[in-house]
């Protein structure tokens, strides 16, 4: 099989701020026509990088070393794209390599209709007829699986729905029919059922197109899904290159090992969760709920001659002291809504939600004060929860001050470095300032300050989904740990099945602003009932590629009936 | 108050190397670092100027004679009066040096007042929103409607009837500046008000159970504040020349009671037709230099504080050390010697 993409010896360097930064440290790496290559790895390991530099789409600043050579599909030519400049470079882009980026509604420019967007790569390299032109754009908008392309073909991109679009990326890229395409996170930032159907797509581009694929991810379960040979790069290198399956079965590199081992799966968690119910204490089941809904609704009102867009629909449910319940939906499925209520962040427009007594429905400010100091509450982006001006400690202080449990975060310190050791970070940290510390620092940071004034309801918005995978195991851990040593309650949202199913007692599905399954992981994981939630829990890919084969099977035939 | 409660960790941080300007100096290179290293200097030896003004002067701003006699009208520049004389009998040098005086004064006063209130409103205004939001964004439109000059004639007019002493003139120029820019603030500082409200840690605050008032000060206002000592070198740069401006027709300050640039220009007015040119050349090169330094240095911290506009160092060929690139997201400013690092290299 001949190589499209031979990458030998690459070596990026970034001008930077702070000096010279070392991207990527020789890496070596070889793209068969006609297979998808996975490349794996946290973020900043240099993945994308490496995978832009076969289009030559780096900042002004990289400097680029080694040599990366880009066949054409039908192995007429090649050459050298690294001293590529201008025109050349545009030549090879679209027609031997093109790109699917990570958020489809950011790649598309929102003033023109996507039949121009996809025309404009077409007539930029061929000399085409506006006609003929527009029959290939039709073409490959049909081919990509979107309904009707030649009425939608004249439809501008905030017509179609997040994934619709990511179809129309992926047309876009494969008019050209190019002999390798690059899928950065393609998925990412698609809703796991969306996700399934991009992934079949992408599969078919290989099978039918015939191009080769360059998958950046970093999720494994995607990896399983779809990749024949991976790359797992850690710092600027690639620490191993194996074939799918014997990269699951048997990884070599002990960062690879520790990678697959940080992958949440379905089905841990039910152990766990039986232990826990076997510790409660008798009358637990009877005791006053901390947070009780009964047939909530959230409605935005709409602007400007739109309707109100109701988020919450009638959701009834309960925590009891010292419970976790794991709030599961897509985007828009009104979750977050449902825990910035709780907090108070958003008005309650219909139903009764009571949080610690509280009346959440018409409630004041001034009387929710004193029910906040027991309310904590961890954010989803680590980056942009704290104060960029204030050091960990300053922040971690700032509920003891606002609460007057402390005078000033100087007199606060003693607890903070407490608090700072329950979330295994170093006292010494206290004093640094949010940007110098990872992403995983910071969420513990957050988990710090959530627990600052032990309260015994903590809400957790997606808290590890910005956070890498083996990140993201610690931060769970000490999650899981903290609350059987505090005891506090919890309403943990995420998308993540996996997730959910690792720490919490009860799981409730919402699916379109209503409450469609809620029972504990067993229930509603093992034996679901509602359709949604068959669907959703047979779209999550597992990381392993021969039981990923069987559940792909077993969705396509849920899909397809 | 709670901003002033930073417990400070000893040499590590908040050195003068993270002063604003030192820290952009430091950040700079090759033409920007001309630019900043340029105005900074011309910045200097105008309020060197102005401090030492008692001093560096061989008369006083009125003096019209000495021990020798009287100075005489219109003298071209001998060793006694090094720049010459002017139509008024004043020494044109002694007349600069005090002119510098009089302007940091208008620009220090105008520029307080405004981004005292300015910063003030903005931050209500942006954080509450409401009526009282529209309301003052509608009157700082206003403002911006009218000509600067204009709205400063009729507040001198207002405040000392056109002609006055020193203070009264200084007072009319800084306020009517003043007037003119606090909508320059207040908008600034509202937009980035209503920016990072929407942010997470200010949720958080809120979360927390924080009062508005806390809310504002710790987390808002000093995040909101982070362009302003650029707009600030810009206004003092237009200060001076509205000052100028309204010392050259006649609503300025009298020869009396402080020196003037404006003022002096006026005067020389006629000067130019006779060929007597000491008279106009001297005030308008003090006015052109210093609006050149303030406006460099503005200039150049506009463009070093946006990462697109920054020109870096190009990557070296061989690095020293391969950094890791995951330990610093967004933080390379504060990197572990990072800036220090850039700085031993940067000057040769």
């Amino acid at each position: 099989m001949s190589a499209v993409v031979d990458i030998t010896d690459l070596r990026i360097a970034f001008a930077t701020d702070a000096g010279t930064v070392e991207a990527v440290t020789g890496v070596s790496l070889q793209v068969n026509a006609g297979e998808v290559l996975a490349i794996v790895g946290e973020s900043g390991s240099g993945k994308t990088v490496t995978a832009r530099s076969i289009l030559g789409l780096l900042p002004e600043t990289a400097r680029v070393r080694g040599a990366v050579v880009l066949s054409s599909k039908d192995g007429g030519s090649s050459s050298d794209v690294v001293p590529l400049r201008g025109a050349q470079l545009r030549e090879l882009r679209g027609q031997d390599a093109a790109m699917v980026f990570q958020e489809p509604s950011t790649s598309l420019n929102p003033v023109y209709p996507i039949g121009w967007q996809i025309i404009e790569g077409l007539r930029a390299h061929g000399k085409l007829s506006k006609k003929e032109a527009r029959a290939k754009a039709v073409d490959v908008l049909r081919r990509v699986g979107i309904p009707d392309p030649e009425h939608r073909i004249d439809h501008y991109p905030h017509q179609f729905s997040g994934g619709q679009k990511q179809r129309i990326v992926i047309a876009q890229a494969l008019v050209l029919d190019p002999g390798v395409i690059i899928a950065d996170e393609p998925t990412t930032a698609l809703d796991v059922t969306v996700q399934a159907e991009i992934l079949e797509l992408l599969r078919r581009c290989r099978d039918d197109f015939g191009a080769a694929i360059v998958l950046i991810t970093h999720n494994m379960g995607v990896v399983a899904d779809l990749a024949d040979r991976v790359a797992v790069m850690y710092q600027g290198e690639i620490v191993e290159q194996a074939d799918v399956r014997t990269l699951f079965s048997s990884p070599q590199d002990p960062y690879t090992q520790r990678l697959l081992a940080a992958v949440p799966r379905l089905g841990q968690g039910v152990e766990h969760t039986r232990a826990r119910a076997e510790r409660r204490a008798p009358g637990w089941a009877e005791a006053a709920p901390v947070v009780e809904a009964k047939d909530l609704r959230i409605v935005y009102p709409g602007r400007l001659r739109q309707p109100d867009f109701t988020a919450v629909d009638g959701v009834s449910f309960s925590i009891r002291p010292g419970e976790v319940l794991g709030l599961v939906g897509e985007s828009g499925s009104g979750k977050t809504t449902i825990g910035r209520a709780m907090a108070g962040l958003t008005k309650v427009t219909g139903g009764s939600l009571t949080v610690l007594g509280a009346e959440m429905n018409g409630f004041k400010e001034r009387s929710f004060r004193p029910v906040r100091e027991r309310i904590g509450f961890v954010f989803q982006d680590p980056a942009s929860s704290f104060n960029p001006l204030l050091t960990i400690a300053e922040a971690v202080a700032e509920p003891l001050v606002v609460h007057k449990r402390a005078k000033d975060p100087r007199a606060a310190r003693p607890r903070v470095d407490e608090l700072l050791e329950a979330v295994q970070l170093p006292k010494a940290f206290g004093d640094r300032y949010p940007h110098e510390l990872s992403g995983g620092q910071r969420q513990r940071a957050s988990l710090a300050r959530g627990l600052a004034l032990q309260p015994e309801l903590l809400i957790a918005d997606e808290p590890t989904s910005a956070l890498d995978v083996s990140v993201q195991a610690r931060v769970l851990e000490l999650f899981d740990e903290l609350q059987k040593e505090l005891g506090f309650a919890a309403l943990f949202i995420s998308h993540d099945l996996a997730v959910v199913d690792l720490l919490a007692d009860k799981i409730a599905v919402l699916y379109r602003g209503q409450l469609v399954e809620e029972g504990t992981g067993e229930e509603v994981l093992g034996a679901p009932k509602h359709p949604y939630t068959q669907r959703l829990l047979a779209s999550l890919p597992v990381p392993d590629p021969d039981e990923q084969a069987a559940r792909r099977a077993h969705w396509e035939q849920l899909s397809s009936s | 108050m709670a901003t002033a409660t930073t417990p400070q960790t000893p040499g590590r941080r908040r050195t003068w190397r993270r002063l604003p300007v030192v820290h952009q100096l430091r950040q700079s290179v090759g033409l920007q670092r001309g630019m900043l290293v340029a105005g900074l200097v011309l910045m200097g030896v105008f309020v060197l100027t102005a401090v030492f003004a008692p001093l560096l002067a061989p008369y006083g701003y009125g003096q019209l004679r000495d021990a020798a006699g009287s100075f005489g009208a219109q003298q071209s520049p001998s060793a006694d009066h090094l720049l010459g004389t002017t139509v008024g009998g004043y020494d044109v040098l002694s007349r600069v040096i005090w002119g510098s005086r009089t302007a940091l004064y208008v620009i220090v006063i105008a520029v307080l007042l405004s981004i005292v209130l300015g910063v003030l409103l903005g931050l209500v205004s942006g954080y509450f929103g409401g009526w009282l939001d529209r309301i003052l964004v509608v009157i700082a439109d206003a403002v911006y409607a009218f000509p600067t000059l204009l709205l400063a004639i009729v507040v001198a007019i207002v405040i000392s009837g056109g002609q006055s002493k020193m203070w009264g003139g200084i007072f009319a120029a800084a306020i009517s500046i003043t007037v003119v820019f606090i909508p320059q603030y207040f908008r600034v500082v509202r937009a980035e008000t209503v920016r990072i409200k929407a942010e997470a840690f200010v949720e958080s605050a809120r979360v927390i159970g924080a009062s508005n008032w806390r809310i504002m000060v710790r987390h808002v206002l000093r995040n909101a504040t982070r362009t302003l000592p650029l707009i600030l070198t810009l206004n003092a740069s237009e200060s001076i020349l509205t000052l100028a401006g309204l010392g050259f027709l006649g609503f300025g300050i009298q020869p009396t009671s402080a020196a003037e640039w404006g003022y002096d220009l006026n005067r020389s007015l006629s000067d130019v037709t006779s060929g007597i040119w000491w008279t106009s050349i001297f005030p308008g090169v003090a006015i052109v230099l210093t609006v050149l330094g303030l406006t460099l240095v503005g200039e150049s911290l506009n463009d070093l504080a946006d990462p697109r506009l920054r020109t870096r160092r190009r990557a070296a060929d061989t690095p020293e050390a391969a950094a890791e690139v995951s330990v610093v997201p967004g933080g390379t400013l504060a990197a572990p010697g990072g800036v220090a690092d850039l700085e031993t290299g940067a000057d040769r």
